[in-house]
């Protein structure tokens, strides 16, 4: 029992990681209509900014708000000046763009910082929490708070503020929006630099565990995209709740579906992604898009 | 007259040998001028493998300098090296174009197991010399079926092998627990270990967890570990799940007799993230000096590399083993490609490629030599064993040589 | 044959047998390049009909080529089956994989099918190295290439070019048949609206996993081609970067375009050599600029471009026949 309930646990702190990336690729599908391949990678970028600040001095805290506010500019930066000259090209082409932007990230990284893995502080007590047999760790419960005061950030503004709204409206209906006066280029913008900004708290959630280096976020980000598949990209507490779904899940086969062990329970977790979409084809708590024929 | 016969079957056999051995000599020597000779490599710099470009980065380096202190009995080393990616196709074209578009003389530390496996046979049809692979399978050591190839560092199986002497010996009522990364690498470790258990290896190994390079945690594999009793944790892991591996198993409070594989003994990478406290105990086994172990902080060896990085390389990381690894493995080659003189025809390189004895490399223990042979092409074969005290690793035991097969 | 298409006739002929001379002109190892061209071009072509004609995103077309290249290298390396025979076997079986997949992505998509796509080739490698015994696990199957037959005199090289060729030649001939047809209509009537295109009485269910099917063929017959020219095949050869690159190929050279397709696998074969001389230390960044350039300059891809200035050209002199300027894409439903 104490290993099941040890497995649920490591699970649901494994399912937070990729939770909070799923929160920022949400996010700019939400505001912008486009799937970000890029994601991940900023995230990372933003990660290493923080790490340069840690290390020039900064205490914990200052550099991560620093780090937050680079990460928007950034973000809205990117917006403007990359994404905006294929504003109106098929989808396809501005996903070409995040793959461009992925790669450049990635190798610029690994130029700047050398691949040597860094270790990266957290802001949480080391020591883990026992309760009877079963352990939590410090960070991972502190991680899996902040992804959901993220997500409770992401509910209220997309839900009560007037700028959210626009934001929804711009990217859902960009022709209508400019006709009630929305400042579509700059929703977009700011919705970039919102993802950004999630991204950047998700790396620097991220990085104690896995240390910091250019490939951190490669596999979180495959899981990120399960995850967000899973909840629906339209939701995102669906995508939390699918991150913590597919930690779990993936745990429990590898540890206890004996015939198919460790080695291809990523598989089963996919499979299982699928069969989950087949009922559901968008998602869990994804809404159906109507169109007008 | 019998003199000037002579004389002239003198001349004519004169003749004949430059009749025959210039053209023969022109054939041969490719990749070579009276002015320098190329030597070809792939290496990773793109992809999710790219912390391993800094190899052939520092290779780089180390060859500059050669060239600017004159080069090698009066040649300078063209060092080609291209990316691959990390993906076999792309090693094959890229080692095509090395071969047959560059004209190497020889191949010398291309890196990674799948990618190396991809040019195996090609390289030993065209009869090019395939020298000190930077990989740690096996299958280089193989002169019969693969004249041309030679690995270089002692391989996974070798040390899984020494980790279970070990154990054997010293661990009675050992239950062992195994975390691999799935893919030949992993394998080879978890063979040489079972191997090295013989007819025990089915009753020691309690429980085996493998884990994909693409995961991002593995902590539900270390879980299922501490559950199954098992007292010896055998790690093998690359840096960035070592570091997890090590602070999870610590964190749940399991306190096994932890081998970790030397692909993770790095300090500043592994052990510091990992924290000194959670990594004390560790063992390992050595063949190189690491890096930022205080032990070697006046060790020639150690200060000559640190010189020429801040020279030749000063973007490079002084806490990276890999760089230290690049600079020895640079110097084996120009060590080569001196001993064959004025000759360096792919024979001659090959030749004296599988005639090294006891050569000495700054990041090897001491002790620790190269020795090759026409009949052995693993040059560094010794390992000692060490256990991290806190602050360094404190070596312990005797050289094991696999050669000496215990 | 109409007049209308001579000059376009003419000029593939023209294309074909400066081809075919490439051998007399080049070394075995461009023309080992040139072949992978020609098999990345197959591949994308298969790749173009799903996404580019049909709609149907796939981030997973380098698993029905690793599926291709895999069942190419078992029949060779455990059978001893001719390499020729491999090929066409390979193709019904990703055609028959395919077809079954694209059942149930029927019910999937934009971003979902995507996604759904992305795990296939995700687990793919991971299941290559669970049946070891079959696929040689990690290590992979290491394969002998083909000597030229019938005493031909041409080395393994010319000989593995001249295969690709005529099955890129072959392939595309059908694709192009195919697509230009009444089942090609359906199929873009299907992408462009399919309520509307079920309503003109075409089978969207049946019409949509048969286009599964032969794009997937299509991809594993340049899975074993390759597994023939490499010589070898192990699951690092298919990794997810694979998939991605196939349909960086496919929109870089244009969606819904034939010819695309060997502009975009031009691009995925040359582009990152091109990027590794420039800068050995960041070979990637250079690339990603290459990649996001080549957006900005050709949105629609290069066959689009291409189409771009053929009608800005031929305006002035057919202005009663103008049509949109903007070359016909594939819309999105994300």
């Amino acid at each position: 029992m104490d290993i099941l309930i040890q497995q649920v646990v490591s699970g649901l702190a494994t399912g937070g990681i990729y939770a909070s990336l799923a929160l920022a690729l949400v996010m700019i599908y939400q505001a912008t209509d486009v799937v970000n391949f890029a994601q991940g990678e900023l995230a990372m970028f933003a990660t290493y900014i923080c790490w340069s600040l840690i290390n020039a001095g900064l205490p914990y805290w200052v550099a991560f708000l620093s780090t937050l506010a680079i990460a928007f500019v950034g973000g809205v930066v990117i917006e403007r000046v990359v994404i905006r000259p294929v504003e109106n090209a098929p989808i396809l082409s501005i996903v070409m763009v995040t793959l461009g932007l992925l790669v450049i990230c990635n190798s610029v990284a690994g130029w700047i910082w050398t691949y040597l893995q860094k270790p990266f502080p957290s802001p949480f007590s080391a020591n883990p929490i026992k309760v009877g047999n079963v352990v939590f760790g410090a960070h991972d419960l502190g991680e899996i708070e902040v992804t959901m005061l993220v997500l409770l950030c992401i509910y209220l503004f997309f839900r009560f503020t007037p700028l959210g709204l626009a934001m929804r409206a711009a990217a859902h209906n960009p022709v209508s929006s400019r006709l009630v006066g929305i400042r579509v280029g700059w929703m977009l913008a700011l919705g970039w630099g919102l993802a950004a900004v999630f991204g950047a708290v998700a790396g620097m959630m991220v990085a104690p565990v896995l240390t910091l280096e250019p490939n951190l976020m490669g596999g979180v980000q495959i899981y990120a995209f399960a995850a967000a598949t899973l909840g629906g990209f339209t939701s995102p507490g669906g995508a939390v709740l699918g991150g913590f779904i597919v930690g779990v899940v993936e745990n429990l086969v590898g540890t206890y579906v004996s015939f198919i062990g460790t080695e291809l329970k990523f598989t089963v977790a996919l499979a299982m992604i699928i069969v989950v979409l087949l009922v559901r084809p968008t998602g869990l708590f994804g809404t159906t898009v109507v169109k007008r024929v | 007259m019998r003199r000037s016969l002579q004389l002239l079957a003198l001349a004519l056999a004169l003749g004949m040998a430059a009749v025959a051995t210039v053209p023969a000599g022109a054939q041969t020597v490719v990749g070579v001028t009276p002015t320098e000779i190329k030597i070809g490599n792939t290496n990773p710099y793109s992809g999710p493998a790219s912390a391993y470009g800094t190899i052939g980065k520092t290779i780089a380096a180390y060859f500059k300098k050669v060239n600017d202190e004159g080069g090698i009995n009066g040649r300078k080393i063209t060092f080609i090296t291209y990316d691959d990616a990390y993906t076999p196709p792309k090693t094959v074209e890229m080692v095509r174009k090395l071969v047959e578009q560059d004209q190497v003389a020889a191949l010398f530390q291309t890196l990674g197991t799948p990618t190396n496996t991809a040019i195996h046979k090609y390289v030993n049809q065209q009869k090019v010399p395939h020298l000190f692979v930077a990989t740690g399978a096996t299958k280089w050591d193989d002169p019969k079926n693969f004249p041309w190839t030679m690995g270089f560092q002692p391989n996974y199986q070798t040390e899984g092998r020494v980790y279970a002497a070990y154990i054997l010996k010293n661990i009675p009522d050992a239950k062992i627990g195994i975390l691999y990364q799935n893919d030949d690498y992993g394998k080879d470790y978890v063979k040489g270990m079972e191997d090295g258990l013989g007819a025990a290896a089915s009753k020691l190994i309690v429980l085996k967890q493998s884990h994909e390079v693409t995961d991002p945690t593995i902590d539900s594999q270390i879980i299922n570990l501490k559950n199954s009793g098992a007292n010896v944790f055998f790690n093998v892991t690359i840096p960035k799940f070592a570091v997890q591996a090590i602070r999870k198993a610590h964190d749940i409070g399991w306190k096994p007799t932890h081998f970790l594989n030397n692909v993770s003994s790095s300090y500043a990478s592994v052990l510091k993230p990992a924290g000194v406290e959670a990594s004390r105990g560790l063992i390992t086994a050595l063949y190189t000096k690491v890096v930022t172990d205080p032990q070697w902080k006046n060790d020639k060896g150690f200060q000559d590399w640190v010189a020429f990085m801040k020279k030749y390389y000063p973007e490079g990381s002084l806490e990276d083993d890999s760089n230290f690894f690049g600079y020895s493995a640079a110097i084996l080659m120009a060590h080569v490609i001196k001993q064959c003189g004025s000759d360096l025809s792919r024979e001659n390189i090959m030749r004296q490629a599988e005639n090294l004895k006891g050569v000495e490399l700054p990041f090897l223990l001491p002790g620790i030599k190269v020795d090759t042979s026409p009949t052995d092409h693993a040059p560094i074969q010794q390992e000692r064993l060490a256990k991290f005290n806190g602050e360094y690793w404190e070596l312990f035991g005797e050289l094991f040589d696999a050669f000496r097969k215990n | 044959m109409s007049i209308a298409r001579l000059p376009r006739v003419a000029g593939l002929l023209a294309l074909l047998l400066a081809a075919c001379a490439l051998p007399l002109m080049l070394s075995n190892f461009r023309l080992f390049q040139f072949s992978q061209v020609y098999i990345y071009a197959i591949a994308i072509l298969g790749l173009n009909m799903l996404t580019g004609y049909n709609g149907q995103f796939s981030l997973g077309h380098g698993a029905f080529y690793a599926i291709g290249a895999y069942v190419s290298a078992i029949m060779m390396d455990r059978w001893n089956i001719s390499y020729g025979w491999t090929i066409p076997v390979a193709g019904v079986l990703c055609l028959i994989v395919g077809f079954l997949f694209g059942l149930p992505a029927l019910r999937l998509e934009g971003l979902y099918l995507a996604l759904a796509t992305f795990s296939l080739a995700l687990a793919v490698p991971q299941i290559l190295k669970y049946f070891e015994h079959w696929t040689g696990g990690s290590q992979g199957i290491v394969l002998s290439k083909p000597n030229a037959p019938f005493g031909l005199p041409l080395n393994p090289d010319q000989w593995l070019y001249f295969v690709t060729l005529s099955v890129l030649v072959l392939l595309f001939w059908l694709g192009a048949n195919l697509l230009r047809g009444r089942v090609g209509r359906a199929i873009v009537a299907i992408r462009d609206n399919h309520i509307a295109a079920e309503a003109m009485g075409v089978n969207t269910a049946l019409y949509k996993s048969l286009v599964f099917g032969v794009s997937a063929a299509y991809t594993g017959v340049a899975g074993a081609l390759s597994a023939c020219v490499i010589a070898y095949v192990a699951p690092d050869s298919f990794n997810v970067f694979l998939s991605v690159t196939l349909l960086i190929g496919s929109v870089i050279g244009g969606l819904a375009s034939i010819s695309g397709a060997v502009f975009g696998a031009l691009f995925i074969q040359f582009v990152p050599n091109w990027a590794q001389d420039i800068s050995k230390a960041a070979p990637w960044a250079i690339f990603g600029v290459f990649l996001i350039g080549f957006m900005y300059l050709m949105p629609f891809g290069i066959a689009g471009a291409i189409r771009l200035l053929w009608i800005r050209a031929t305006r002035s002199r057919v202005q009663q026949k103008e049509r949109s300027v903007v070359p016909s894409q594939a819309h999105t439903t994300t």
